[in-house]
């Protein structure tokens, strides 16, 4: 079962959905704090969701404020990019863009991707981290603080 | 002599977002620093004892006194710049202008890259710049500043309060202390 574990983890990161950064994170869980990585990825989808509302709402007023709503990108490209998100950052790095450029369109477009990607990550971390809650503690418990 | 395990430093880690201050909180405990986040630069003001304690008008707040609170020394403070309110680069200026803390290296973290940005917190006092984001190898660069300060207040300290053992002289007593400390 931990193999098929590590298997899936290495899927995300091939297929790109990971980053390095989610590799840095998983340094710092230890005996102490062994669901330190599931605990931030939990915060980290509960702080999207609120901006991706925030944005969608944004969106639908119809009037593009172009500095908020790359305010909020701002601050969700931040929280991707510190999980190790890697393809929820570059459609909020293509969004940002659009922001700049005055865009509007190109931001709608942009957004949807964003959240396509946003679910997608969302799906496939949850469905590991149950994977990794159902096959018990592995590596964690060799690891010394 | 023989000094102790490593010295513990205490870090003021300050950022608005929740996210973040975990994230910050877990770098620096890896790092084995003691950690204390507040959300905001006002209340890092408070913790350093360079404010007092009320930062809207709530007249149910009770007022601290501006007291500096000596028993908790602080060896760094790390900080974001994008916060609403207090800005990390004013939360910067603020540590630096008070004669109590400015001698507490100061971080400032952000998730942009703005060349002026970061010249302009450096210029100000900010000891290092880190984009996010921070990886545990920034913090361990981050040891020889809060060494600086530790020792610094160490050195004080015995000045202050001289240890009543057989030598009579504090000077002789601080000075090989600080030689095997930098030995590490």
């Amino acid at each position: 079962m931990q193999r098929q574990v590590a298997l899936i983890k290495q899927s995300l990161f091939d297929q790109g959905y990971l980053d390095e950064q989610f590799m840095e994170l998983e340094e710092l869980q230890d005996d102490v704090n062994p669901n330190f990585v599931e605990e931030v990825a939990t915060l980290y989808f509960k702080d999207s969701a609120r901006l991706i509302n925030s944005i969608d709402q944004a969106l639908e007023r119809g009037s593009f404020d172009f500095n908020r709503l790359d305010n909020y990108m701002h601050q969700f490209k931040g929280s991707s990019t510190s999980i190790g998100a890697s393809k929820v950052k570059t459609e909020c790095t293509m969004f940002r863009e659009y922001c700049r450029m005055g865009n509007a369109e190109g931001c709608l477009r942009t957004f949807q991707q964003v959240k396509k990607e946003h679910a997608t990550l969302r799906k496939k971390l949850e469905h590991y981290f149950q994977l990794a809650r159902q096959a018990g503690p592995k590596e964690t418990a060799r690891r010394s603080k | 002599m023989v000094m102790a395990a490593e010295p513990q430093f205490h870090v003021l880690a300050v950022d608005d977002s929740l996210f973040d201050r975990k994230l910050i909180e877990r770098l620096l405990q890896k790092a084995s620093c003691q950690v204390t986040t507040v959300d905001s630069g006002y209340k890092a003001l408070e913790f350093l004892g360079l404010r007092e304690g009320v930062e809207i008008n709530d007249p149910d707040a009770v007022s601290t006194s501006p007291v500096i609170h000596q028993e908790v020394e602080v060896n760094l403070i790390i900080t974001d710049y994008c916060m609403p309110s207090m800005t990390g680069y004013d939360l910067l200026k603020e540590v630096k202008e008070s004669s109590a803390c400015k001698n507490i290296p100061v971080v400032i973290m952000s998730s942009e890259n703005v060349p002026a940005r970061i010249s302009r917190c450096l210029e100000e006092g900010a000891e290092e710049f880190f984009l996010k984001p921070v990886r545990l190898a920034d913090l361990n660069k981050l040891k020889p500043h809060m060494m600086k300060t530790k020792l610094k207040n160490q050195k004080l300290e015995e000045i202050e309060t001289p240890s009543k053992d057989e030598s009579g002289t504090v000077a002789a007593v601080v000075e090989p202390e600080v030689k095997n400390l930098t030995e590490i």
